[in-house]
């Protein structure tokens, strides 16, 4: 691509805003029309369109549109000016992960910042749409995204068609820790197509040259390899009581008052338990990657370019500079899937095959079997009531493996697959212990409530039999649940309106704001009479304790023959500051609802001491189109209050409003996931 | 090997390996994007494909059976200029997050309003029943559905 000139217009710390002239249109990453800093953000086209370059990825979640928004409100331009580029480290601004549902928080100012400079210069250009345009944010902008999607242009990664471009399959273990005993691939190197066997010890990859083939070809492969498998996973009967046993160390999470339960106390206690649970996510994981000249390109839809090149590079050992890693998108990830390890063994796979383009992409049974998992828990609660009716002491208890584990650095590579699989593996990274305020099996296991004494502990499980990674909303599903179903059964202790005993121990306004209005949407005073099969639960809470309000009313019907739970409808009012789209935060919000429903009522992943058991939609079910409650979300706007993300809020008030409803439909109490129909037996 | 059949009001004429399966034909081959590889396994519908007017799922389907038949994908059931009416409406409804699943989704419902004019939301339900959406978007596609419903009986819009 020819440009004949180049202007920069403004510079200032992070942000340079940047002006080429000539090579309009779609701007080449590779051409000399590339940003030269790593910094650069926003680049003014000839043509009059402005070119957003993002820092986090899209995930499905709307990040793009939402700061399009920003720019062209910022900028002063009509929205369909401006066109959005992904993350590549050639190029891009290096904004680490895309989790935690931080990103409206994390890039917004910096986007805000980088169109303020932007806008100088349009100034002088007179350059500006005139009408006003400020109004772009707060209004529920169509997705950019959404007709590409629509239509079947190329939206993901597994769209990308490279000239020469090769496929490939990895045949992974059938559990955790398996080594080959015994392989022999000749016969298979034979077979029509296959460009090559690829070995590394216990990593073993194959290339054809047709899809088809190496899909037939791997199928052919595995069969001829035998593995030994150790046994030592927890089954899932065994492990609750493995998490209590096993290796940990005790953190105080919070401790506020003197929690004292002494024996003329009445103490209330609970135990909740969530498996382990998958992602699950609807495309199994794929990655491309291409080895030319030493250096090694990936195309991935992981959660972040800077860190995985890192860890690619350390893996590989390949200096980051020779690795250039570029965001496409696949199908939503809820968090750290099979994405990373996609990647790496596309790149493993492409350096022993220079100079084509190898794509890589898992079979369904390749995620279910090797994504990281969303870690099992279990929350052991106490609380004393006093006699007026409020909490004195509550007490918190959790044991939980880490909930995270991504391959971000050199100390981290270790988390990878081949990594472990390889000859001379790298060395399993220290367990991770996120801390307050995010937390990670700890987020939110402190509640909101106004309790005079309380106390969250923390039993951080560093023995890992299966990696256990950031499932949307991490610890805070768990947590969220326990804390929300304990209330209730305190609740119901004194026979109080579980509205009412929540209200009475929220002293935030923002919070009871939220509760006032839940209970008069949804008419809750005029809920049925309990144990009637019909059931209404309420659930609450604050993402993190720092992020989006949200409270949740969920009605069911409870199947007085088959124990069938059909899920009604589920009304949820959200507190979210400052709303960017508002049709987009709905649609986040409606999804978590969803999918923490699928979670609460169907999903574990089933575990043998052997491996896992669960590795198709039949042995690891999900929630269908028949079985999906309506979904009501109404939103406070906060105008003054800065944006809150909302992409995890909803996960753990679904749970609890879900087992509240069970309750209140049947007069039993579930506090074990998920709810399948044989709990309520 | 070679096959002929009508793909998306065309005549396709193309050399295939016998034992191809119509999803890899589709999508490496003929270099469709519509129809997705979500499972191999006929479990989740994101490959689904209208054979004759009829939703199968071309991950199981070996690419010889299309022999002189017709058969319709994601691309073939409208476009930017001339959309279908559910494409309208998806994007109306903004029915998707990440979108995977949406292109089986639109594919399977345009064969079902082609059958059932004034679906209840129930049947909506049912027909799509066969579908996996992971993101929880299907609350906005069965609106979708009914809001396409109603622009091709001519009932609003
Ligand atoms: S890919 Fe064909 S049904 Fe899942
Ligand atoms: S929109 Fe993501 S799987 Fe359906």
């Amino acid at each position: 691509m020819s440009v004949s000139r180049r202007e920069f217009i403004h510079s200032s710390g992070s942000v340079v805003v940047y002006f080429s002239l000539g090579g309009c249109g779609a701007s080449d990453p590779s051409g000399e029309d590339a940003v030269a800093s790593s910094d650069n953000r926003i680049t003014i086209h000839t043509d009059g369109s402005v070119e957003l370059f993002m820092g986090k990825v899209e995930l499905g979640q709307g990040i793009g549109t939402a700061l399009a928004q920003i720019a062209a409100d910022e900028l002063g331009v009509a929205f369909d000016r401006i066109r959005l580029t992904g993350v590549d480290t050639d190029f891009s601004p290096d904004e680490s992960y895309t989790f935690s549902s931080i990103s409206i928080q994390q890039s917004g100012p910096k986007v805000r910042e980088a169109a303020a400079s932007a806008r100088a210069y349009l100034e002088q250009l007179s350059d500006r749409d005139a009408a006003d345009n400020s109004a772009v944010v707060g209004q529920s902008v169509p997705r950019i995204d959404i007709p590409g999607k629509t239509f079947g242009d190329v939206s993901f990664i597994q769209d990308v068609r490279l000239d020469g471009m090769v496929h490939a399959r990895v045949v992974h273990p059938p559990a955790e820790r398996a080594v080959i005993q015994e392989m022999d691939s000749k016969s298979v190197e034979e077979m029509p197509g296959v460009l090559k066997v690829v070995r590394d010890s216990n990593f073993v990859g194959i290339i054809a040259e047709r899809e088809g083939q190496a899909r037939t070809a791997a199928a052919a492969l595995a069969a001829l390899i035998r593995w030994e498998l150790p046994g030592d996973l927890p089954s899932s009967d065994e492990v609750y009581d493995w998490l209590k046993r096993a290796e940990s160390r005790k953190e105080e999470v919070s401790a506020s008052g003197t929690v004292n339960f002494s024996p003329s106390d009445t103490v209330h206690r609970a135990t909740y338990r969530r498996p382990y649970q998958a992602h699950a996510s609807i495309s199994p994981s794929a990655a491309i990657a291409f080895f030319e000249d030493s250096k090694l390109t990936v195309w991935s839809h992981a959660q972040g370019m800077y860190p995985l090149r890192g860890a690619i590079a350390h893996t590989l050992g390949l200096s980051p500079q020779d690795v250039r890693c570029v965001h496409k998108e696949a199908s939503g990830c809820y968090g750290h899937n099979g994405a990373d390890d996609a990647a790496c063994e596309a790149a493993v796979l492409a350096m022993r095959l220079p100079g084509r383009p190898v794509r890589l992409q898992w079979e369904r049974a390749d995620e279910f079997l090797w994504e990281p998992l969303g870690p099992a828990m279990q929350i052991e609660t106490q609380a004393v009531l006093d006699s007026e009716g409020r909490i004195s002491n509550w007490q918190h208890d959790l044991w939980s493996c880490p909930h995270t584990g991504r391959p971000r650095d050199v100390d981290s590579a270790g988390y990878f697959l081949y990594a472990k699989h390889k000859e001379n593996p790298l060395p399993d990274p220290a367990p991770y212990s996120i801390p307050q305020p995010s937390g990670g099996s700890d987020r939110n296991s402190v509640p909101l409530y106004d309790i005079k004494n309380v106390r969250v502990n923390k039993h951080f499980v560093t023995d890992i039999p299966i990696l256990g990674s950031s499932l949307r909303g991490l610890g805070a599903y768990g947590n969220v649940f326990a804390i929300e179903s304990f209330m209730d059964e305190l609740a119901a202790q004194i026979g109080a309106d579980p509205f009412e005993f929540r209200k009475r121990h929220l002293d935030d306004v923002r919070a009871l704001e939220v509760m006032q209005r839940l209970e008069k949407e949804t008419q809750w005073q005029a809920r049925p009479q309990p144990g009637t099969g019909v059931g209404w639960g309420v659930a609450f809470a604050r993402f993190k304790n720092l992020s989006s309000y949200l409270g949740l009313v969920m009605q069911l019907q409870v199947n007085a023959e088959t124990n069938a739970i059909q899920l009604i409808k589920a009304t949820a009012v959200c507190d979210a500051g400052l709303v960017v789209n508002p049709d987009g935060l709905k649609a986040q919000i409606e999804g978590g609802i969803i999918q923490s429903a699928s979670w609460t009522l169907k999903e574990q992943v089933r575990l043998s001491n052997r491996a896992r058991e669960s590795y198709d939609w039949n042995t690891y079910p999900i929630l269908r189109f028949d079985e999906i409650p309506d979904v009501d979300v109404i939103l406070i706007d906060r105008p003054e209050q800065k944006s809150l993300g909302v992409g995890e809020t909803a996960q753990g008030p679904t749970a609890a409003a879900i087992a509240n409803a069970i309750y209140h439909a049947t007069g039993k109490r579930l506090r074990q996931l998920p709810f399948t129909p044989d709990r309520l037996v | 090997m070679r096959i002929k059949f009508t793909l998306n009001g065309k005549v396709a004429d193309i050399n295939v390996e016998p034992d191809s399966s119509l999803l890899e034909v589709l999508r490496n081959d003929i270099e469709l994007n519509g129809p997705k590889f979500g499972c191999g396994l006929a479990q989740c519908g994101a490959c689904a494909v209208l054979l004759d007017g009829v939703s199968i799922r071309s991950c199981v389907t070996p690419a010889a059976i299309v022999e002189g038949r017709t058969l319709t994908t994601l691309e073939g059931i409208g476009d930017k200029d001339n959309p279908h009416p559910l494409q309208a409406a998806f994007i109306a409804e903004q029915a998707m997050q990440c979108g995977y699943c949406a292109s089986g989704i639109m594919t399977t419902a345009a064969a079902f309003l082609a059958s059932n004019k004034s679906p209840t939301r129930d049947e909506i339900r049912g027909a799509l029943s066969g579908h996996l959406c992971r993101c929880g978007s299907q609350p906005r596609m069965i609106r979708a559905v009914e809001r396409a419903a109603r622009v091709m009986n001519g009932d609003d819009e």
